[in-house]
């Protein structure tokens, strides 16, 4: 249902936007995973019609929006840091579309409320926003956001400035809600959990332009280049040519062994070892294992080759 | 406001904050306008009815109030493009369009009066409608710079996140940039009110003989009738109306919530892109432009008026000392600027204090420990502090002038001829500007970025120094420029003040227009223009001092 | 920057500080706005009296009595110069003065002294008489007024600007002269005066500068003001090259006394320097000086004249006057009255 088509966005002769393109569907969720200054938010700025393009579209449900104010386009917007208004309370922020439109006053209060509800707030209507903790605060933001049924809600790294825990908690509840609501979605984040949970497809930019649009499944089995695959996390990355870390058989050394174990990280339920082999050359390896070997340990190593990937 | 209750660091910050304004206010406000109002009255018997039930006291309180109340809207009409304009977009010579703006501000009436003369037709240049615009031509930057200063640091995704919302533009400015906007607003509107209520040249110039003010049938009373009494029962009935403003502003005020986070300028500002935005820009800086700039064009050539032709003659006689003057004009810039520095130094010092006093009374959001901290009488005072420092503006100038003269005739405090009361009479006017710029901004400093200095070892007076001071010295420079040009322009009582013969700018100026003659005439514009001149640098070098010292925004 | 507003404040306080005296070395005048004296006439007297002559101005003439009538007894200087004979009675009644009669003034005309009890001393007289715009006149072959009595005539009609007797000096003057020609006529006088379509401003500057057709680069359209007789030398001395003849002459009948005086405060903290001032003051170096600074005419009857005056100006020889305490007792009455009568 969003069509952006070519859309180049320059500011004092750099470009923030060069030739940007994207495909939403309805229902869809698309996050753009890039690094900073890639030009996520300025592409999520041009679809809600807060930046004027230099050059290109934006069409939503084929209609070309070039002449359409940001305040008829029904889009809606979270922004990085909420933005709520100051001067209004819960009520007032998360009700403000609705009063927009026109909604007779009973309306608006069971829609605030039944959305304060969705997002885990109910009953903090007379709070003032200036009270709330940073999580409270972007429900709120979210909740505001979806209060006049935009047809596309757009998300500028909504969980930038909270905790890991928290922004745990909160991808979860976005995905139970987008889920839930069948809401159409672009995510902005230059966090890849974010950009793999939420995401349907994951647009990755780099300078402006979108250089890959691809499942998660997709994306992280083959990225489009080296660049990619090491934004994405992916490690052994070489002649262009990738190693899956989960690909690299690392066993205790019989004999001499190839190379030494120099680094051990668990993440969660896996064990991440660096490997430095004896020419030199390191290698990740990724172990779903309680037993593995420790930093110092000589190690063999041995590569299945169904996890090296070749880039598109 | 910071958590810190009864540490005694913080209580002596709350004595000087608190203290200090007040004894000023006390010593050469309050107790020279008793005196002399005490003196007025003295013996009154029912006299003081006569005044106040004479048709002509009515007549004069009506004309008073709405001319103010009319001024006052038409001046924020004029003045809200600009204001905008300065709110929103970068732009190369921006603070020189704000510096500009200041120059009415300073010039004496008389000139200014007789620059409109020689522009309006007949038949229109005398009249209600003339004084109004005078008004709005000499407070219009009081509305610019206040307004403008504080609408470039609010955040401009609110208005974005309210389009996003549905809100066209007309609507996000009602529901949005006008709330946000409002505590600014109400303080540029109550000085603008303060200024037209006790307008008295003005007044006088343009209206002709049909109109009058209080404050110019207090100077009648006091001065050509010698009738105190009924010019310190009429100074009363203008201190009622005063404060009644000034109450009616406050509650005002306090029901506008604080506007959360400031933002940098860096942050705010955009240069305009689209052609909407340059014409928007174009029109509303054209406009005023155009209004301020038609009298100050007379004014300019009037002084380059030699004979029936053009020439510097006017400004070259400036350098030599003459009959009018005991010394050489230029030493009137200089003196003019001395007592400005003074007049800035005491206001922003004092007017800081009593911001900090005002600000932090009430300062119910800062934390989530509950309204306000410290005791009662802490928040008694803050709020004094708040309403008292607005009166100066609204006091008859003479009887402040001439109660500086009783009050301080006799020793210890024996210092009505001495010159530094001069600055100081001028930082009574000054000081509003201070607390009234400072305040919103004070206020609405993140309290977060309190915290995170606090938690890192921040003393109370550190986090002033380290989190606050960078914030407000925008404001500060504001205030300061202000400040300096209030005393240029010599406003208020200092005009009734006895000085050594040391004249300043306006003086001179007044001097060189009281008697005949075509090369007095030319040189009395010259002054104004050096005026002009000076302002204009003098406000534009306060400003930079907060540029330079880099590290601040 | 902060070290420079430190700089000012403390030069500041320092030359405030040079005020405190104990005996007295200086001798303080408190004048009005308008006062002006040359460097060599202001040396001469410092180095005759040994006394350094600080001059404190406060506005004008009006602002300047009440002053002294707030502070009597405990003055703001030793002598007070601007009392015109206008506010006269009003700083006699008020006991601002202590009596002096200075022996300069055997050479001051006996008419100009108005106090027999010599409190205040006649120092200079600024006739306020109607000025008239010559070359105006001459275009359109009409005759200028001779007196008061041809303003309300019809040749005349909607040339004259007055000032506002409420408001400004000169226009008490013409209103009280106005007063002196016509006594109980007056009202009707005034009445004839506005259907002759007059025009009242407010101050001198406004009339002047702005209305009057005589003066250069106004673009007034009134060929009749109400000024002072000093009014067409200064036209001549203050004009860029200096014109043969002056643009501006005088209706001397219309011309309306207005003398300056000098006193010595009561409870100077300088009484002798303030006599010595007074004396000075009528001294013939300071007469002389006074016309080119202040533009009026010296009190001494043996003062000689600048050249400009002698050729410009006129002395009125039988101005109009009206006695101090009348002036007094009745000037708000006649104000109120005037204004009712031109303006409502």
């Amino acid at each position: 249902m969003l069509q952006v088509d070519s859309v180049t966005v320059a500011f004092d002769g750099k470009k923030a936007l060069d030739a940007a393109s994207l495909d939403v569907a309805d229902g869809e969720i698309v996050t753009v995973l890039g690094p900073s200054g890639s030009g996520k938010t300025t592409l999520l700025r041009v679809i809600a019609g807060l930046q004027v393009p230099d050059a290109g579209s934006v069409l939503l449900d084929g209609i070309d929006l070039a002449d359409v104010p940001p305040h008829r386009r029904g889009v809606g917007l979270v922004f990085q840091d909420h933005a709520l208004f100051p001067h209004r309370d819960v009520f007032g922020n998360v009700a403000f579309g609705l009063r927009m439109r026109g909604d007779s006053p009973d309306a608006i209060e069971s829609r605030t409320a039944e959305l304060l509800a969705l997002v885990g707030l109910a009953g903090l209507e007379e709070r003032s926003v200036g009270t709330l903790s940073g999580g409270e605060q972007q429900r709120v933001a979210l909740a505001r956001a979806l209060a006049p049924e935009p047809r596309i809600l757009l998300l500028d790294e909504p969980l930038g400035s909270l905790d890991r825990r928290l922004r745990d908690r909160l991808l979860d509840d976005l995905e139970r809600l987008f889920d839930e609501l069948g809401v159409t979605a672009v995510y902005v984040t230059h966090d890849q959990t974010e950009a793999f949970t939420l995401g349907d497809r994951v647009a990755v930019m780099r300078d402006g332009h979108v250089v890959q649009v691809a499942t998660p499944d997709d994306l992280w089995a083959h990225p489009l280049d080296e660049d990619v695959a090491r934004f994405l996390g992916l490690a052994n990355v070489a002649d262009e040519k990738i190693v899956r870390p989960e690909a690299v058989r690392v066993r205790p050394a019989t004999g001499d062994g190839q190379g030494v174990v120099e680094r051990v990280v668990r993440v969660g339920p896996v064990v991440r070892l660096r490997v430095r082999l004896d020419d030199g050359r390191t290698l990740e390896a990724a172990v779903a294992a309680i037993a593995h070997p420790h930093a110092g340990d000589r190690v063999d190593v041995e590569i299945d080759p169904e996890g090296i990937v070749r880039f598109r | 406001m910071d958590g810190h209750r009864g540490s005694l660091s913080s209580r002596a910050w709350r004595l000087v904050t608190l203290g200090v304004p007040l004894a000023f206010l006390a010593l050469f406000f309050l107790y020279p306008v008793a005196a002399i109002v005490e003196r007025g009255l003295r013996g009154a018997g029912d006299a003081p009815l006569d005044v106040l039930t004479d048709p002509l006291t009515r007549e004069i309180v009506w004309f008073t109030v709405w001319q103010a109340l009319a001024s006052t809207v038409l001046t924020i009409a004029v003045a809200l493009p600009a204001a905008y304009v300065l709110g929103r977009f970068r732009f190369r010579g921006r603070s020189v369009v704000s510096a500009l703006v200041v120059i009415p501000f300073v010039l004496p009436t008389v000139v200014v009066g007789l620059a409109f003369l020689a522009i309006l037709p007949d038949g229109v240049e005398r009249g209600w409608a003339p004084i109004l615009i005078a008004h709005a031509f000499f407070n219009v930057a009081v509305v610019v710079r206040i307004v403008g200063t504080f609408w470039a640091s609010l955040d401009p995704r609110l208005n974005e996140a309210a389009a996003t919302l549905g809100a066209s533009p007309l609507a996000r400015l009602r529901e949005v940039t006008a709330p946000l906007l409002a505590p600014a607003l109400a303080s540029a509107a109550a000085i603008v009110f303060l200024f037209s209520f006790t307008s008295f040249g003005v007044v006088l110039i343009l209206g002709g003989p049909r109109y009058a003010t209080i404050e110019a049938e207090i100077y009648n009373q006091a001065v050509r009738l010698f009738d105190l009494r009924a010019a310190a029962v009429l100074s009363l009935v203008q201190l009622t109306c005063v404060v009644g403003a000034v109450w009616v502003a406050m509650r005002l005020e306090r029901r506008l919530t604080p506007t959360g986070q400031l933002r940098t300028e860096a942050e705010t500002l955009r240069a305009p892109r689209t052609t909407r935005d340059k014409l928007v820009v174009g029109t509303s800086l054209g406009g005023l432009a155009l209004f301020l700039g038609l009298p100050l064009a007379v004014l300019v050539e009037r002084s380059l008026a030699v004979g029936d032709g053009y020439g510097l003659d006017a400004y070259k006689t400036l350098g030599r000392p003459t009959s009018v003057l005991l010394a050489a004009p230029w030493e009137a810039v200089a003196n003019s600027i001395v007592y400005a520095a003074a007049a800035t130094l005491i206001a922003v010092v004092v007017g800081g204090l009593a911001a900090f006093a005002a600000a932090g009374g009430r300062n119910g959001h800062a934390t989530r420990s509950g309204p306000g901290s410290g005791p009662r009488t802490w928040l008694a005072g803050t709020r004094l502090v708040d309403s008292l420092i607005l009166l100066p503006l609204g006091v008859s100038a003479v009887m402040l002038g001439l109660g500086l003269l009783i009050a301080f005739d006799t020793p210890p405090l024996d210092f009505r001829a001495a010159p530094w009361l001069v600055p100081v009479a001028q930082a009574l006017i000054a000081i509003p500007f201070v607390v009234r710029i400072l305040v919103p901004t004070l206020r609405s400093i993140d309290p977060h970025q309190r915290e995170a200095a606090t938690l890192l070892g921040a003393s109370p007076g550190r986090v002033r120094r380290e989190i606050d001071l960078p914030i407000v010295s925008r404001g500060i420079a504001v205030a300061a420029g202000f400040a300096f040009a209030i005393s240029l322009g010599e406003f208020g009582a200092t005009v009734f003040l006895a000085r050594p013969d040391r004249p300043t700018l306006p003086v001179a100026i007044f001097r060189f227009l009281g008697r005949p003659g075509e090369i007095n005439v030319a040189q009395a514009y010259a002054l104004a223009v050096v005026l002009m001149a000076v302002t204009v640098a003098a406000v534009l070098l306060v400003e930079r001092v907060r540029v330079r010292r880099g590290g601040w925004f | 920057m902060i070290r420079l507003y430190a700089l000012a404040g403390i030069s500041l306080a320092l030359a405030g500080c040079a005020g405190s005296d104990e005996t007295p070395t200086e001798v303080v005048l408190v004048t009005h706005d308008s006062f002006a004296i040359s460097d060599e006439v202001k040396q001469a007297f410092e180095d005759e009296s040994g006394l350094t002559l600080r001059i404190l101005k406060a506005g004008d003439a009006g602002e300047i009595v009440t002053r002294a009538l707030l502070t009597a007894g405990n003055p703001e200087g030793d002598v007070l110069f601007g009392v015109d004979d206008n506010l006269l009675a009003r700083a006699l009644e008020g006991d601002v003065f202590e009596a002096y009669e200075s022996p300069e003034l055997e050479s001051v005309d006996p008419e100009l002294v108005l106090d027999p009890e010599h409190r205040a001393t006649p120092i200079d007289r600024g006739d306020v008489c109607l000025n008239v715009d010559k070359a105006w006149f001459a275009e359109r072959g009409i005759d200028p007024p001779d007196d008061l009595g041809d303003l309300v005539l019809a040749k005349h009609r909607g040339q004259l600007v007055v000032e506002n007797p409420a408001t400004s000096t000169p226009g008490l003057a013409f209103m009280l002269a106005t007063i002196a020609q016509f006594g109980d006529g007056w009202q009707e006088y005034w009445r004839k005066l506005r259907a002759n379509d007059v025009l009242v401003v407010d101050g001198w500057e406004d009339a002047y500068y702005a209305r009057f057709s005589g003066a250069a680069g106004s673009k007034g359209r009134r060929p009749i003001v109400v000024s002072y007789a000093s009014s067409p030398p200064a036209e001549v001395i203050f004009r860029d090259p200096r014109p043969a003849e002056a643009p501006t002459g005088v209706v001397e009948e219309s011309c309306f006394r207005q003398i300056e005086l000098a006193g010595v405060l009561r409870g100077a903290k300088n009484e002798d320097g303030a006599r010595e001032l007074i004396d000075f003051m009528l001294s013939k170096r300071f007469q002389e000086d006074i016309p080119l600074q202040m533009f009026v005419f010296p009190a001494r009857r043996d003062a000689t004249l600048p050249p400009e005056f002698e050729q410009f100006a006129v002395v009125p020889q039988s101005p109009l006057e009206l006695p101090p305490e009348e002036i007094e007792e009745n000037r708000e009455r006649w104000v109120d009255e005037w204004t009712d009568i031109v303006v409502r």
